[in-house]
């Protein structure tokens, strides 16, 4: 049907981007004995699971089809349906506790960097329980976007009492608040480390309340959030932003006192005062949260908050957190962080013994939704073959659940023509919840620096079409490389399938049983530990096909602790979708220096023979044979291909 | 925009080389008003909507806000993606009032 001159603006019809059915796995890869969890999000009554090998997943007509096989596995069942939904948003929780649970007069503070003033009210420190409204918070009004403290009588009433002024985004202020339970009076701190002409954003409030006692609750103490009356580890308020050094006290503090906390460990005279001081610049590169005064509430971060990220008193002369930690005091929090998506378990699959290596996936069908869960055999041990494709999981955790088409429409400049939507694609511009990816920026603008598989990663799938795949059959990262697992197949190759999480973890040793390692189309992101394997196999004699571009490019890290968590940071210059802030280059994971591995004198030259130059998206052309490639010793690689 | 260039009537040598080449290299003269073209603000943009895999597609628009459901104009149906091309490079040319002579056969 061809279309009109001009475009009619047709009726807009909402909710296009549903998927009914969407799961994932706790893990990428096992071996034959291990078992993999499912985790399945159905909102139909019930949906069937098969296992199917991998093959081919370009759905274009004037490619090689889609191709998978069915595996008979003890998981072929119909299994009910049920909802279940993602919570995304950082913050950190400190357990209740007598000490917290006994306040009646009080003090907190912090330094405070907002990043969305105006978003509405936000929780920078609360002991809060919305049900019965019961506790305090100090938080970013809704009412005037400055600062307040929300005062419940765990009755249903609430006061909140705000500073009146709005806050600047992306400027430091120390913010504070007591509360008399003898007085009911009230004193608010917001004081701007900038100043500027013509703005006034600086406050000193002193007020009474209503509120003649603060309602107890058990509630744990958070700083980012509050939980919500509903629903399990539902949130509510989500701060964007960052906090350094927060302090609560049990009793009114003046503002010479808040002064004396302000910076570092507790004065002797205010010990008896001070209920918790925490400081962010310890575990960096962990979740824990410490807290220095002799009560030890220490808590920990939910959702992967940024962490190594300056603090108000950042001097711009150090750029890395482990040479001045006490700079590095700041947490950033984002309303759309998500690490563990935290699904019930569907059902699991231990990998029977004879099935062999390759890439597969838990098939979800129910009605006429559809999803796949893709995940990786490896050989059992002893029972490699001589080849392995080694299936780029980190580059795929980098892109994971990527927004190109719909946050920046970009993709029509660097494609060269319009950008075409998938149902993936429409799914995650309508469901936030489901997490960014690497490329993405937060919505207070900030970088998106961390990326985590524990959630269903919706373009890692058989079938998906990508807005940056070249014009034809539109295929990037996963599904392209299901061309690769297809090549093998026609060609009768044994071979095994092994991931980029398998070697950050196992170094060389998973790489020496191998004649060949073939890599993905699109291997851009390693660790240290995956880089030195690679160069290692390499010096030991190991052959590399190299059936991808853009590889070995930039540095990432594994989080030490919990996994299926990666970080990267986008430093200095270059092609990139954000830029890491000065003084945020490095690693919080690790404290290595980020960014590409070229400016760290590993250019991608040194394990593959070539590098990234430029990019773009439009069409696909061949190569062009160049006049070392007739020597005799490459003749193995050109047989059968055309001469200069 | 990323370009001072104005595109105007001055540009209509470009439509026809457009017509016959949407998707491809392109000369210099042709990608530099798609290069204005597509560099409009995301509020409003064209994209295309797979409704059948490789087969069919149709227009929608963002709409420029985090999260709002891509708007479906459900009488723009295409067969073919260089069709879709040609038809969101009329509505650029309208814009600018450059008039199409010719439409593509
Ligand atoms: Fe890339």
């Amino acid at each position: 049907m061809h279309s009109h001159f001009s475009v009619r603006v047709a009726e807009v019809q909402q909710g296009e981007g549903k998927m009914k059915i969407t799961g994932y796995c706790d893990k990428l890869s096992a071996a034959p004995d291990e078992t993999i969890k499912f985790m399945v999000n159905c909102e139909l009554p019930t949906y069937t699971v098969e296992v199917v090998r991998l093959i081919c997943g370009d759905t274009n007509p004037k490619g090689p089809g889609v191709k998978e096989t069915v595996v008979k596995t003890p998981i072929d069942k119909t299994y009910k349906g049920r909802k279940q939904t993602i919570e995304a948003g950082s913050y950190v929780t400190i357990p209740s506790n007598p000490l917290l649970e006994r306040l009646g007069s009080f003090s907190l503070q912090a330094l405070i960097w907002p990043t969305t003033p105006e978003k509405g009210r936000q929780m920078l420190m609360a002991k809060f329980r919305e049900r019965d409204k019961a506790g305090m918070a100090l938080v970013i009004s809704e009412r005037d976007s400055s600062v307040g403290l929300v005062l419940g009588d765990g009755h249903g009433h609430e006061e909140i009492l705000t500073t009146g002024k709005p806050l600047l985004a992306r400027e430091w202020y120390f913010v504070g608040a007591s509360y008399s339970a003898e007085t009911r009076e009230v004193a608010l701190y917001q004081e701007p480390f900038a100043h500027y002409p013509l703005v006034s954003d600086a406050a000193e409030v002193h007020t009474k309340t209503k509120i003649a006692s603060i309602g107890k609750n058990q509630s744990p103490l958070m700083f980012g959030a509050c939980r919500s009356g509903t629903g399990r580890g539902k949130l509510d308020s989500k701060y964007n932003g960052k906090i350094d050094r927060p302090r609560l006290a049990n009793r009114v503090l003046s503002r010479a006192e808040m002064e004396m906390l302000k910076q570092g460990p507790v004065p002797v005279q205010l010990s008896s005062a001070v209920i918790g001081s925490w400081d962010f610049s310890r575990d960096i590169s962990s979740l824990k949260v410490t807290d220095t005064s002799p009560n030890s509430l220490h808590g920990e971060v939910v959702n992967m908050p940024a962490r190594g990220m300056k603090g108000y008193n950042w001097t711009g002369e150090v750029m890395n957190w482990r040479e001045a930690p006490e700079q590095y005091g700041a947490i950033h929090f984002h309303d759309d962080d998500l690490y563990d998506a935290g699904w019930e378990v569907d059902f699991t699959l231990t990998i029977p013994a004879a099935l062999k290596s390759g890439l597969y996936a838990a098939r979800l069908k129910a009605g006429a939704e559809e999803d796949h869960i893709p995940f990786v055999v490896k050989p059992a041990p002893g029972k490699e073959k001589k080849i392995a494709f080694l299936l780029p999981t980190a580059s795929y955790m980098a892109y994971a659940n990527e927004h190109f088409a719909t946050n920046a429409a970009l993709v029509e400049l660097v494609g060269g023509r319009l950008a075409v939507l998938d149902k993936q694609d429409l799914f995650l511009n309508e469901h936030r919840e489901y997490g960014t990816s690497c490329y993405d920026s937060h919505a207070d603008g900030s970088g998106v620096c961390y990326s985590s598989r524990l959630r269903p990663i919706l373009n890692m799938r058989p079938k998906h079409t990508s807005t940056l795949g070249g014009f034809g059959s539109m295929l990037w990262q996963f599904n392209a490389d299901t061309h690769i697992t297809d090549w093998l197949e026609a060609m009768g190759y044994e071979f095994d399938v092994i991931t980029d999480e398998d070697l950050h973890y196992q170094g060389f040793e998973l790489l020496k049983p191998y004649r060949v390692i073939l890599t993905g189309s699109h291997p851009e992101y390693h660790s240290r530990q995956m880089w030195d394997a690679m160069m290692a196999y390499q010096l030991h004699g190991g052959r590399l096909m190299y059936l991808g571009a853009n590889g070995w490019y930039w540095r990432i890290a594994y989080h030490p602790e919990v996994p299926g968590l990666i970080e990267v940071r986008r430093n200095e210059g270059g092609i990139r979708t954000w830029a890491a802030e000065p003084g945020e280059y490095y690693h919080s994971f690790t404290g290595e220096y980020g960014g590409l591995w070229r400016r760290q004198g590993r250019p991608p030259q040194m394990i593959v023979g070539t590098g990234f130059t430029a990019q773009g998206f439009d069409i696909s052309a061949p190569y062009r044979r160049l006049p070392d490639s007739l020597n005799p010793r490459a003749a193995f690689i050109f047989k059968g291909v055309g001469s200069v | 925009m990323l370009t001072v260039y104005k595109v105007g009537e001055h540009d209509r040598a470009v439509v026809e080389e457009f017509h016959k080449t949407p998707i491809g290299h392109h000369s210099p003269a042709l990608q530099r008003v798609l290069n204005v073209f597509r560099s409009e603000p995301t509020a409003g943009k064209y994209v295309l909507i797979c409704t059948k895999p490789h087969k069919q597609w149709v227009l929608g628009q963002l709409t420029g806000e985090r999260g709002k459901p891509v708007k479906i104009l459900k009488d723009q149906v295409f067969t073919r993606l260089e069709d879709a091309e040609r038809e969101v490079f009329h509505c650029g040319c309208q814009r600018v009032h450059i008039r199409i002579l010719a439409r593509y056969p």
